[in-house]
């Protein structure tokens, strides 16, 4: 598979009012062309501000590491995301190559603009196109993504539809450049399941359409098992596991993952109650030493975890683990 | 929980003026007729179709959206109100006793305040307490109750997780000691450890302080662990009503059935495996005559198309809206 995106040692703080706070720590992974990575964990683990260094897209108190790359290969050549830096230079990944649908709904429309003008400027802005073919193309996305009446919808403002419908049209308005790189963050879930699937099939057939990546984060394990090819695991800014959806779903290597997978509510014993991961998130201000994992971690080994980094172990050629309980070059 | 309601409705509904231009303004009914009982105590779950209703409903029993037909009863102890008229006084007592946890943990919470702050501002905008020492000592309490210490209550959000900012919204929305909730989608932005654990508290409260929750959400397996009680929305009507168990072991509805055929399975080789709906969805402003189903459902009949199905009370505590339901429980398997 040829490489559409490559992210190497991404490394993203914030400066503020209580000092430098770390959000991703030396995270890399590479994303094939028409491949769906699912990218999942807890809250506040750094999905979404992993995602928006992709297309340099995080707050301006946002400090990226010194050796931290992202390199997009895009048609025009291999680009160097975090190098861009004046609006020319970034317009090549902003809704060019690469488009995203936010987590956030009503923060990706302007509220005095109709949902209609909104997408068809972004349109124009990418290529040269008449205000009537973007229009065209927008109602039939609109329509593609399951929103019934498009043409009427097209004059509504933002707060004038329900959330799922919300999502839907920055879903289409996200497609509807026809990008080579998706970032989708929580695309589904205010959708209902019907919803959700008829949304899923039409990100499935823009991959083989198009071949786009896809990059999808959320929370629902079942979405992920039914789009995505491989699965990343954050916890704490780091890439705690990273391997084929079967695998990390059916035989997950490090606790956290396993905890998670554990903590779903299962459908076909309404009795079980539901078992969180113990313990509570620290704090962003005080990151712990050694494995991030360790203040909460039930297979805990003793001083090494609270003191030692764990690296990455390839447990086979595609799955990766950082954890102690798989030493490198031991049996996974 | 008891058998008495806390919220009655009846043909409650709730229409939007939309749109402009050629057509004139069109009537949009986002609520349209729905009766239901939600008991005292109760973790009522209302579920259905993106658009189907289930916020206008929840925000249309806050009073943050005016009703435009039907009635709606608030009964809790010693207060009975009307909530279609409600004002002045009453207005600003039931607001004390209804509150909303909003959807958006991130979003919810002023930056620039304390947690502290935060979980006091509705104490202090609805005049409950008149010194500062009898705030601090209510959210410390309620803080308390959601698993937050004193340090947490100076510090400012962005120093939490999604799911430490969650219990902050709730304990906001818990300080003013309000006996019914909407939880709209609370959760969807957690992850399933957090999830979990806030769904645990939520119970714990619904239990130790007798508070009725209206919970809306897409998540079905949530919803069935959770909930006592299911009601199911599609394009602003109810379409069934039971206690959990029954809805999840036997749906009646088409609707519901397709529903629960479309959650995503955990098995990555059951892709593609569940029931897809196919069919035009409606507009909520040109909404189809008889069934508003009857575009997508795979069983519609000549007299679906025409006479719209009652919701229908067949005895069994499990309600119905569909003119099929009786035939299809026999001949399909649930
Ligand atoms: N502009 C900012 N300034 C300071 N801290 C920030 C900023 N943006 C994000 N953070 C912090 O970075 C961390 C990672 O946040 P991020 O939004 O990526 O989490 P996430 O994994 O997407 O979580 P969720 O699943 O809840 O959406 C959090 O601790 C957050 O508070
Ligand atoms: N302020 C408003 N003005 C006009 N129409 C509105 C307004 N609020 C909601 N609507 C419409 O009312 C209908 C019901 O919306 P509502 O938000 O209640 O749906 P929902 O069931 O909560 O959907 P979701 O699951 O997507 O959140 C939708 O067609 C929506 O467009
Ligand atoms: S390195 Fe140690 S603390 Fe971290 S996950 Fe592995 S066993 Fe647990
Ligand atoms: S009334 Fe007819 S169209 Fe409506 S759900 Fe029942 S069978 Fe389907
Ligand atoms: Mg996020
Ligand atoms: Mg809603």
């Amino acid at each position: 598979m040829t490489a559409l995106i490559e992210v190497s040692n991404l490394t993203i703080r914030f400066r503020t009012d209580e000092g430098l706070v770390t959000a991703v720590e030396d995270v890399s992974f590479t994303l094939g062309k028409g491949e769906v990575m699912g990218l999942v964990g807890e809250s506040g683990s750094g999905k979404s501000v992993t995602a928006k260094a992709l297309m340099s897209l995080n707050a301006r108190n946002a400090v990226y590491g010194e050796d931290s790359r992202i390199t997009l290969h895009a048609d025009t050549g291999p680009v160097e995301v975090l190098k861009l830096k004046t609006a020319r230079e970034l317009k090549i990944v902003r809704g060019g190559a690469i488009s995203m649908i936010f987590q956030e709904p009503m923060a990706s429309f302007a509220p005095a603009i109709t949902i209609g003008r909104q997408m068809v400027e972004q349109l124009q802005l990418h290529g040269d196109m008449s205000k009537a073919r973007a229009k065209e193309i927008s109602v039939e996305m609109l329509d593609r993504v399951g929103i019934s009446d498009p043409a009427r919808r097209f004059d509504q403002y933002a707060f004038e539809l329900s959330g799922g419908m919300r999502q839907r049209a920055m879903i289409a308005m996200a497609l509807s450049t026809r990008p080579k790189l998706l970032i989708a963050d929580e695309p589904t879930t205010a959708l209902d399941v019907t919803i959700q699937a008829q949304v899923i099939d039409l990100m499935k057939d823009l991959v083989n359409e198009f071949h786009m990546g896809i990059v999808f984060i959320t929370h629902d394990l079942g979405v992920i098992a039914q789009t995505a090819d491989k699965v990343s695991v954050m916890y704490l800014g780091r890439l705690i596991e990273e391997g084929p959806v079967r695998e990390v779903i059916r035989n997950p290597k490090h606790p956290y993952t396993r905890g998670l997978i554990a903590a779903l509510p299962k459908l076909d014993d309404l009795d079980a109650p539901l078992t969180p991961v113990a313990g509570d998130i620290p704090s962003p201000l005080e990151r712990p030493a050694g494995c991030v994992f360790h203040t909460r971690c039930p297979k805990i080994l003793g001083e090494v975890c609270r003191t030692a980094l764990p690296g990455d172990t390839q447990v086979n050629p595609t799955h990766r683990v950082a954890c102690h309980l798989y030493p490198p070059g031991g049996p996974a | 929980m008891t058998d008495a309601p806390l919220i009655v409705t009846s043909d409650l509904s709730v229409g939007f003026r939309t749109g402009s231009g050629l057509f004139g303004k069109a009537l949009l009914k986002a609520v349209d007729h729905v009766s239901l009982d939600i008991r005292k105590g109760s973790f009522f779950g209302l579920v259905g179709e993106s658009g189907s209703g289930k916020t206008t409903l929840g925000r249309a029993l806050l009073k943050a959206v005016p009703m435009t037909g039907g009635t709606a009863r608030f009964r809790d102890g010693e207060v009975d109100y009307d909530l279609t008229t409600l004002s002045g006084p009453s207005l600003k007592d039931y607001r004390k006793r209804a509150q909303l946890i909003f959807q958006d943990p991130y979003a919810a919470l002023s930056p620039r305040m304390t947690v502290r702050d935060i979980i006091a501002e509705p104490l202090e905008v609805m005049g409950l307490t008149k010194t500062r020492e009898e705030t601090d000592a209510r959210v410390r309490a309620i803080a308390a109750k959601c698993r937050l210490n004193l340090e947490h209550l100076r510090r400012f959000p962005h120093a939490f997780s999604g799911g430490q900012r969650q219990r902050i919204s709730i304990a906001r929305a818990l300080v003013s000691g309000p006996k019914f909730i909407v939880a709209d989608e609370s959760v969807a932005a957690l992850d399933v450890s957090i999830q979990a654990d806030v769904l645990n508290l939520l119970k714990e409260l619904q239990r130790d302080l007798q508070i009725t929750f209206l919970f809306i959400s897409h998540d079905l397996s949530v919803v069935a662990h959770t909930c006592d009680h299911v009601a199911v929305m599609y394009l602003g009507r109810l379409v069934e009503s039971a206690p959990t168990r029954r809805v999840f072991a036997a749906p009646r509805h088409p609707y519901t059935k397709a529903l629960f055929s479309a959650i995503p399975s955990l098995d990555p080789d059951d892709r593609g495996r569940g029931q897809k709906l196919t069919g035009e969805i409606p507009s909520p402003t040109n909404q189809p005559p008889g069934c508003k189903f009857h575009t997508r459902c795979p069983y519609t009949i000549a007299r679906c198309r025409t006479e719209e199905p009652a919701l229908e009370h067949p005895g069994d505590g499990h309600e119905v809206a569909c003119h099929r339901w009786r035939e299809l429980q026999e001949t399909t398997v649930a």
